[in-house]
């Protein structure tokens, strides 16, 4: 007997192993050094307690940051998921090409997030100012990437153009699986598309519509390639997101404890917001 | 009957108006990295009349992208690798143990909770770590990536081992097959559907990846791709179009292969995280 359950604990060795290694230590370390001052360099360092912690709350540029990310990822969240709802039952309905138009609009998933962000980058300050001139609409003749009230914007529009792909096809395969009887017989009892939507696809998509909405909500709050692409958390700071902070504080600000103080915040704001939004739409997906 | 309604010519139309969003700022990367200065000038939209390959000749000599392509590739590659064997290895195990032993439920969960943890919480960490171990290099990269993707991976094969029936490996084992073979010969030929899922979010994830070269890595000769953009991107100030040449030379291998295998990749995707 022990012959056969030997091997099942040798398998898990390399994973736990590496897994220990690279990711609760660091997380621990993480952990650790946001109550000292350490700087990142050197070897002396003092325990401060939670001083990180308070000034973090003082702190403009982190309120800034999370004000900044949560504004963001709450409006890319909103408009990815209509958007892809929306294309899903386009793609869905009675058309030609279908596989084909479902490749195209899958495409900027495969798309590296920084790359696709420089292309956009290129637009908003030269192609599009051209055609804002040349039909004379004041708010798209200069780079909203510059402005400060209007940068975040460009991002947004950026996040929502690569991530609605993955929602797109995540609703899609929802879509599938609803049987079409159902649709026959309502069509029988002579329901209208509106009233076919709410009663019968949007219910039965509703696990999907779960996924979707804690897929693009985690996503947005990590943002980052984006920033760096467009922005780079400007003008002045105003669409650096939280992870940005934390890059750039901790690594050329010399604030290693302080920015560790803010991702362990970081992590429990991303935990609890994952852990309220999958038991809120989990408990409608019941109801209904 | 609605399997026999006809075209729906409306939303087909629609449905071609959005692809425009799509294309459009793929056709300004490649119009873009076939002009030159002059034609740009003339006009940023039209279709280039003459075509500058030359953009592509000099962006593959500026950014050196023969070597970072060879370490994308090689980073890819062998993170896929390692993934499908290390992450099926300990949900197999996992997955047949969980419900008797608590050592496995434990370490489940001790995996899956790791999908609510922010990358940042261990960037700062795990740059130090790597330096003290020598591994700023391509294959820190290869076992950070390996890890950072067990979480999701071992979440979705173990819902899908479950699935497959024990009595394959019980009549395994009274053949005197042992654990190890049972795994090799039995289980991880039956996994090949949600192993080429798991293989294909790993690679894309993987091949785009920027966060994790750009702490990680520090000698240029292991940049990889979309390192090589972010650090070149002051060098192309002025000339977009060698950078949109160098742009669709770094995005060129993923749409490659998404063209070949375009059906698969969107299926593996959607496996993968509806499950």
């Amino acid at each position: 007997m022990n012959k056969r359950i030997a091997p099942y604990y040798w398998m898990t060795v390399p994973a736990v192993v590496l897994f220990f290694v690279f990711m609760t230590l660091p997380a621990l370390q993480g952990i650790y050094y946001s109550f000292t001052n350490y700087n990142g360099f050197g070897k002396e360092y003092d325990f401060v307690g939670f001083k990180n912690y308070f000034n973090l709350f003082q702190d403009d540029n982190v309120g800034n940051a999370y004000w900044f990310t949560f504004k963001f990822a709450i409006v890319v969240t909103i408009l990815t998921n209509i958007l892809s709802l929306l294309i899903a039952l386009g793609l869905n309905a009675k058309i030609k090409f279908r596989n084909f138009f479902r490749g195209i609009y899958f495409l900027p998933n495969i798309l590296s997030v920084l790359i696709v962000g420089y292309i956009f980058n290129y637009l908003f300050s030269n192609v599009f100012p051209i055609w804002g001139q040349n039909l004379g609409i004041n708010a798209l003749s200069t780079n909203i990437l510059g402005s400060e009230s209007l940068a975040w914007i460009g991002i947004v529009i950026v996040a929502v153009w690569q991530s609605v792909a993955l929602n797109t096809i995540l609703y899609l395969a929802g879509l599938q699986t609803i049987p079409i009887t159902l649709y026959e017989a309502s069509n029988l009892d002579g329901a209208g598309k509106w009233r076919e939507f709410w009663s019968i696809t949007f219910p039965l998509i509703a696990p999907f519509f779960t996924i979707n909405m804690v897929l693009a909500m985690k996503n947005s709050l990590m943002v980052f390639d984006q920033i760096v692409a467009l922005t780079n958390g400007g003008p002045g700071r105003a669409t650096q997101s939280i992870s940005h902070l934390i890059y750039t504080g901790g690594f050329e600000g010399g604030e290693y404890a302080y920015q560790s103080a803010n991702s362990v915040i970081y992590f429990i704001v991303i935990a609890v917001i994952s852990i309220l939004q999958i038991r809120f739409l989990q408990r409608r997906e019941m109801d209904l | 009957m609605r399997s026999r309604t006809r075209i729906n010519w409306l939303v087909m139309l629609l449905v071609v108006l959005g692809t425009l969003f799509i294309l459009f700022p793929l056709y300004m990367t490649v119009t873009i990295a076939l002009k030159n200065p002059e034609q740009m000038a003339q006009s940023v939209f039209a279709f280039p009349t003459t075509l500058h390959w030359e953009n592509f000749a000099r962006a593959i000599d500026m950014t050196n992208f023969f070597q970072s392509f060879r370490n994308s590739a090689i980073v890819t590659a062998s993170t896929v690798l390692l993934t499908l064997l290390s992450n099926s290895m300990v949900a197999y195990a996992i997955a047949r143990n969980m419900e008797k032993r608590k050592f496995f439920k434990g370490l489940y969960y001790y995996f899956v909770s790791a999908m609510f943890i922010p990358f940042p919480i261990i960037m700062l960490p795990i740059v130090k770590l790597t330096a003290s171990l020598e591994m700023t290099n391509l294959v820190g990269l290869i076992l950070l990536h390996t890890v950072y993707g067990l979480a999701f991976n071992v979440f979705v094969y173990v819902g899908y081992i479950r699935s497959i029936p024990v009595a394959l490996e019980e009549a395994a084992f009274v053949d005197g097959a042992t654990t190890w073979g049972t795994f090799w010969r039995i289980i991880f030929p039956l996994m090949a559907p949600i192993s080429a899922t798991v293989g294909i979010l790993t690679c894309l994830s993987t091949y785009n990846d920027f966060l994790l070269p750009l702490i990680i890595i520090s000698d240029p000769g292991q940049y990889t791709l979309p390192l090589v953009q972010y650090v070149f991107q002051g060098q192309f100030n002025t000339e977009f179009n060698l950078a949109f040449a160098s742009y669709l030379l770094a995005l060129l291998p993923m749409i490659i292969i998404y063209l070949f295998a375009q059906k698969w990749i969107i299926n593996g995707v959607t496996q993968g995280s509806v499950k």
